[in-house]
């Protein structure tokens, strides 16, 4: 008898534990606040205000995420990760999404188990130097000392970039941007490399940007996006359409100060489902008929997030480039509602 | 046996398991091995259902794939074009490398730390409390990273040692110059010092894929047969004062002997330090980013290093002075009665008994410092926690695998200090005849 129960408890043990990540959208809603694995801090994607509370462009998309799940763009908790611990954090259920500057790769979706559920930002890897070193050009850098972060892509690019072009380098290997930049600035290495758009975003935080360059070579692709967990489609689903959401809100003109409005007016049937009033949309995830409506709500839409945080208008003044609307030359290109 | 004898002879019950105190501590023992057997059967299931549910399967295959990422301090030869597991061996003798420095160093230390606190000199003796106190009571990794960062900080840039277009014109010397006969230069990111280098090599072989280089094999021979035959002169020489009376003048033979053989071996090999220096463009304008030529050792190491020996020098210390207090203060007055020096009542009578109480905590420190070599880490060091554990781990996405492949290795590492040092530990302790 006791055997039996022994056992019993066992398989229960081991049941339940094997279960834990099935639904992902039940244990946010049990436990009323969405964990988002964001970066450290860096300044544009996801850094800390003044309050405390995380800004920035991928700090919206997990805002999103959260207004659309739960109603409630503040329940969210983002958790800091470096590039070394944001995967085993993602996969051990830490965390319930990633929006964490992370590219998508074949071994990460495949070997690593997770699925990237859209493109939120078209990147490549390119190097900042200091002016003053009167390098023009990353092939320039034969025997410069390089600042890398450790457990990213731009690693692996790194050593084949060298490689191929037959010069050489000494790395050192940080494990965030914070780090990287300190070594940077102290001039422990010649040059940082890392995401562009991260590189930008950095260096509008130096005190002196005007001091440093960042070099024209683009030496990887670097698609970045949200992340969660192989296996739990729905989940993925949802991260992936509330991100749709915001690029279909952009190409229909609707933005944080319109959306009462079009939601009252409208009569495109498109805008009308995406936004609830028609339909049974929502419900199709497991979610509220308006969670789109709450989700572009947050922040407005994905051109206004953009232009908010990283835009021209900002310090880190990047261009849309390849992330602008399909209709407007660039990459970013939504599925229909339907 | 009497206990044995004098229980009834009755028929065994099963209740006897728990109320009979012969069988008492048995059963007690079954139960326990049963649940320890049954909580590791337990992990190892929920391993294998939760690593089901993720998908993942347990394989060692990445050690053989290219590991792709670049190590900035390699003892063995590595591209991002090998594999894994070289990564691994690489991050294991980086390891190694400051794990024995620092034990040696801190042993050095601590030996001298811990006889000078007992010191008759008022000075000398709180002077060595306070080295004590102070760095035992912070804790390590602080010390690994004030250490970094005061190199990293105070240390002038690689540029500022450069010859720039104007300082030609205007007949300048650059801002920083090289210390130690303009030979060594310690820039924030490192130090560079010269190396060894030899223009008529005797080439190499590879063993298991790792170059053994045979002028160095040649030199370590050449030293080993000198010091030989040194300890041959010097026992003859003993033999006849001990017959005679009378010690025969050695030194110059052993100067001989010691240095002549390895100064020729030298000589035909060619052998000449290559000083670090900046590639140097037409009218004498430094070029580059970085010194070229020479060793540079990053600062990483040199911060883990200092750390690691001077923190376990403090333990090390205290370790020698009680060792040394326990020594019964007779002996040392009884050197003194027979003439004996301080110095040499030390060394010869005090010392070698005190080891046998200083070495086992020894052995502990000397498990301590490789343990915490991991805290590297923190100032990326690129160790075995570093590569393994570090930039294989992330790349790979293979946790479980790398962990208990390092806790394996770390395992194994410690073992073999443990026993190495046991068999020293019983060559020097009091044998009782
Ligand atoms: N996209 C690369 C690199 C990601 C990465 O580490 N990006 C940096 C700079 S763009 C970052 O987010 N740093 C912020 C932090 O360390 O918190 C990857 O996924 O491996």
């Amino acid at each position: 008898m006791k055997k039996s129960v022994f056992l019993g408890t066992l398989v229960a043990t081991t049941v339940l534990s094997g279960a834990v990540f099935a639904a992902t959208l039940d244990d946010v809603k049990a436990r009323g606040e969405l964990l988002c694995g964001a970066n450290t801090g860096l300044t544009g994607f996801a850094a800390p205000d003044a309050n405390g509370e995380y800004q920035g462009f991928d700090a919206a998309l997990c805002k999103a995420v959260a207004a659309a799940v739960l109603g409630d763009p503040t329940k969210v908790k983002f958790v800091p990760l470096t590039g070394e611990t944001r995967f085993t954090a993602l996969s051990s259920g830490e965390v319930d999404l990633l929006v964490r500057n992370s590219t998508w790769t074949y071994s990460r979706d495949s070997d690593l188990k997770f699925d990237f559920v859209a493109v939120n930002y078209y990147d490549g890897q390119g190097f900042m130097v200091k002016k003053e070193l009167g390098v023009a050009s990353a092939k320039e850098l034969d025997g410069a000392t390089v600042c890398i972060q450790t457990g990213t892509t731009t690693e692996l690019n790194l050593a084949d970039f060298f490689k191929s072009n037959n010069i050489t380098y000494t790395p050192v290997t940080v494990v965030d941007d914070t780090e990287a930049a300190n070594q940077y600035i102290a001039g422990a290495c010649d040059a940082y490399t890392t995401d562009a758009s991260g590189l930008a975003a950095t260096r509008a935080t130096l005190a002196d940007a005007e001091n440093h360059i960042i070099l024209p070579e683009i030496i990887s692709k670097e698609p970045l996006g949200p992340v969660v967990r192989h296996g739990d489609n729905n989940w993925g689903d949802i991260v992936r359409w509330t991100y749709y959401s915001l690029l279909i809100a952009e190409e229909k003109g609707i933005t944080k100060a319109n959306l009462e409005e079009v939601a009252a007016s409208t009569t495109d049937p498109e805008t009308r489902r995406l936004l609830g009033l028609e339909g049974e949309m929502g419900v199709m995830m497991g979610l509220d008929n308006n969670w789109a409506k709450n989700a572009i709500a947050v922040s407005g839409n994905y051109g206004e997030i953009f232009e908010a945080n990283l835009g021209t208008s900002t310090p880190i003044g990047l261009a849309r480039g390849l992330n602008a609307l399909w209709t407007q030359g660039g990459l970013q290109y939504a599925p229909p509602v339907r | 046996m009497a206990m044995v004898s004098d229980a009834p002879k009755g028929n065994f019950r099963l209740s006897m398991l728990i109320y009979d105190t012969r069988y008492r501590s048995i059963t007690i023992q079954v139960i326990v091995l049963g649940l320890f057997i049954a909580f590791v059967a337990w992990l190892l299931m929920n391993l294998q259902a939760n690593l089901a549910a993720k998908d993942k399967d347990i394989s060692y295959n990445f050690l053989f794939n290219r590991a792709g990422y670049d190590i900035d301090q390699q003892l063995i030869p590595y591209t991002n074009d090998s594999t894994h597991g070289r990564a691994l061996f690489v991050g294991l003798f980086n390891t190694l490398a400051v794990s024995i420095a620092a034990c040696f160093a801190a042993t050095l230390i601590g030996v001298t730390a811990g006889v000078l606190r007992l010191s008759k000199n008022w000075i000398v003796g709180r002077l060595m409390t306070v080295y004590v106190e102070v760095f035992r009571n912070v804790p390590l990794l602080l010390w690994i990273l004030l250490a970094f960062s005061i190199f990293a900080q105070v240390m002038p840039e690689p540029k500022d040692f450069k010859v720039t277009q104007e300082m030609v014109d205007q007949g300048l010397e650059p801002p920083v110059q090289k210390i130690f006969f303009d030979s060594i230069a310690i820039t924030n990111r490192g130090t560079n010092v010269p190396a060894p280098v030899l223009d008529r090599p005797l080439g190499s072989f590879l063993v298991l894929d790792v170059p053994i280089n045979l002028s160095v094999l040649a030199a370590i021979a050449v030293i080993l047969g000198s010091f030989w035959v040194n300890s041959r002169i010097r026992a003859s020489a003993k033999a006849i004062q001990e017959d005679t009376g009378f010690r025969p003048v050695t030194w110059w033979k052993s100067l001989l002997v010691l240095i002549v053989p390895i100064t020729a071996l030298l000589l035909a090999l060619g052998f000449h330090w290559e000083i670090p220096a900046f590639a140097v463009g037409e009218n004498g304008v430094s070029k580059g980013f970085n010194f070229v030529g020479g060793i540079s050792l990053a600062h990483s190491f040199t911060a883990l290093f200092l750390a690691l020996s001077i923190y376990h020098g403090t333990y090390i210390a205290e370790a020698v002075r009680a060792g040394i207090l326990a020594i019964s203060r007779g002996q040392t007055e009884a050197a003194y009665a027979l003439g004996m020096r301080p110095n040499r009542t030390m060394n010869l009578i005090i010392l070698p008994q005190a080891l046998r109480v200083i070495v086992p905590p020894l052995i502990s420190q000397y498990l301590n410092i490789t343990k915490n070599s991991t805290l590297g880490m923190a100032i990326s060091y690129l160790d075995l926690k570093g590569t393994l554990g570090g930039i294989t781990l992330n790349q790979t996405g293979r946790e479980l695998e790398c962990m208990l492949l390092m806790m394996l290795i770390y395992l194994f590492l410690s073992l073999t200090i443990s026993v190495g040092m046991n068999i020293f530990n019983n060559s020097v302790k009091l044998k009782e005849r």
